[in-house]
């Protein structure tokens, strides 16, 4: 038997309300399946299930905001069946209304074997006690940011409650004042935990923009692309390439990802920015890439993503659109460890062939974790990016 | 379809991506990417869903004499 615990859905991400059952206690369920809606800092999100099996239980009552960890409902795996109930209950009756509700919070998250602590624990990464090291999972602490008192400089359970009352604040203010503070609280993890160097490379985009051209000229405007499509199977062949930039490192270990799932940096309108993923974009023709970011980007604005769209990318692109400035460095998305940044298409004048030519180009900046990759690493990642991006037909 | 009416209809596909915009005080040469932000996805979504609505295919080239309300309108007119 498995228990479903609210997810985590980001560094900053410390609980969520439950707003909609998609199943109800009997119903069969998928790994994938969203069972659940649930309100965050980042909108209402999809949460998908874990595993197999059927419902058992549900364990939180709508309206309920719960902490990260806490039990969501009881799932049965496949063959397995439903533990004898202590009292007897009239037959064919599942949920009964005189069951005394739930405290809206759980009694004991810790006890929940959830993705906390489900995950490898760190190797040569900062001593910490084991409940201080849950506890700054729990609130999205990185612990290489918090100093120890404990023997030999090791982090206790006490040195994080200085963190926790601001960490612990959560929806009492306004839904884009609360983005704002998930979006900094991610970048300042970034910023003070990873290490950033970064590459540029300004790419003569021509080709693409030509082939893009005739390749749009005779579709109807629902099947047309943008050049943005290109740039993402441009960075999912490169990933493939470099695996060193593709994945997630998690205290301090770095796990390159098999699957390339390139987050997407979607503006919001009013402010605020999220970067859901498209999932297995390696996989995906330039048809597919295009229809799963126009579908990826409706539902970022809408407020309807995925928790896996939010948890399991491997390498983000930011792209500043078809007007603006024409390069960016951009702050790392955690735990992943490059982001491509991409300017504005710009006419320059450029060499082609010793003659100088006005060109559309574009600045690519790549950022990289320097605990995971060097500069060789990145260089070749961009070689691979601008030769698919002047070859789109082998995109 | 008169001109009030492709104008009604221009306007509800853009408020329908860029809810935030308020009919009220968008100018009739209030540029779609310059001065409404929307991106290149948010104009394509624009022509798609015009296309549904009016069945007038935008091709690309065209982009440029839709990019604001009183463009679009004399635009759209000559072509339903």
């Amino acid at each position: 038997m498995g228990i479903f615990a609210m997810p985590s859905l980001g560094a900053d991400m410390e609980a969520g309300t439950l707003v909609e059952w998609l199943v109800k206690p009997g119903d069969e369920v998928h790994r994938g399946d969203v069972v659940a809606v649930v309100e965050t800092q980042k909108g209402a999100i999809e949460i998908e299930c874990f595993q197999d099996g059927s419902v058992l239980e549900l364990q939180a009552d709508l309206g309920a905001t719960l902490p990260v960890g806490a039990p969501l409902a009881l799932i049965l795996g496949p063959g397995e069946t439903a533990p004898e109930p202590k009292e007897p209950k009239a037959p064919a009756v599942a949920a009964k209304p005189e069951v005394a509700p739930r405290p809206a919070v759980a009694d004991k998250p810790e006890a929940v074997p959830g993705p906390a602590v489900a995950a490898p624990l760190p190797c040569g990464a900062t001593p910490a006690s084991p409940a201080a090291r849950l506890r700054a999972r729990e609130l999205g602490i990185d612990l290489a940011t918090v100093s120890g008192s404990g023997p030999a400089g090791a982090i206790l359970l006490a040195d994080l409650e200085a963190r926790e009352p601001d960490a612990m604040r959560v929806q009492t203010t306004a839904p884009m004042a609360e983005m704002r503070r998930a979006i900094a609280a991610a970048m300042v993890r970034s910023k003070q935990t990873i290490p950033h160097f970064y590459l540029s490379q300004t790419i003569d985009i021509q080709s693409a923009r030509a082939w893009l051209e005739t390749r749009n000229a005779d579709r109807l405007p629902s099947d047309r692309l943008l050049l943005g499509a290109l740039f993402v199977r441009a960075t999912a062949l490169a990933a493939a390439k470099v695996p060193s930039v593709n994945g997630q490192c998690v205290d301090g270990t770095f796990h390159p990802s098999d699957r390339i799932n390139t987050g997407i940096a979607v503006a919001l309108r009013g402010g605020g920015l999220v970067a859901p993923a498209l999932i297995d974009a390696g996989a995906m023709s330039v048809d597919e890439t295009m229809a799963g970011l126009r579908d990826l980007v409706l539902r970022a604005r809408a407020g309807r993503l995925r928790s896996s769209e939010l948890t399991e990318g491997t390498i983000t692109i930011s792209s500043l659109g078809a007007v603006g400035a024409e390069a960016m460095a951009g702050v790392i998305f955690p735990p992943q460890v490059a982001l491509v940044g991409l300017g504005a298409p710009k006419l320059r004048p450029w060499v082609v062939n010793g003659a100088v030519v006005p060109r559309t180009v574009v600045t690519l900046t790549l950022s990289v974790d320097h605990r995971v990759s060097d500069g060789r690493q990145a260089g070749r990642f961009i070689a691979e990016f601008q030769s698919h991006i002047a070859s789109p037909e082998t995109l | 379809m008169t001109k009030a009416d492709i104008r009604t209809a221009f306007i509800e596909e853009l408020i329908a991506i860029a809810p935030d915009i308020d009919p009220a005080t968008l100018g009739e040469d209030d540029h779609l990417q310059d001065d409404l932000e929307l991106d290149s996805m948010d104009v394509l979504n624009l022509v798609t869903a015009l296309h549904r609505r009016l069945n007038v295919d935008i091709p690309e080239t065209d982009y440029p004499q839709i990019a604001s309300l009183a463009l679009a309108v004399s635009y759209l007119a000559a072509r339903i």
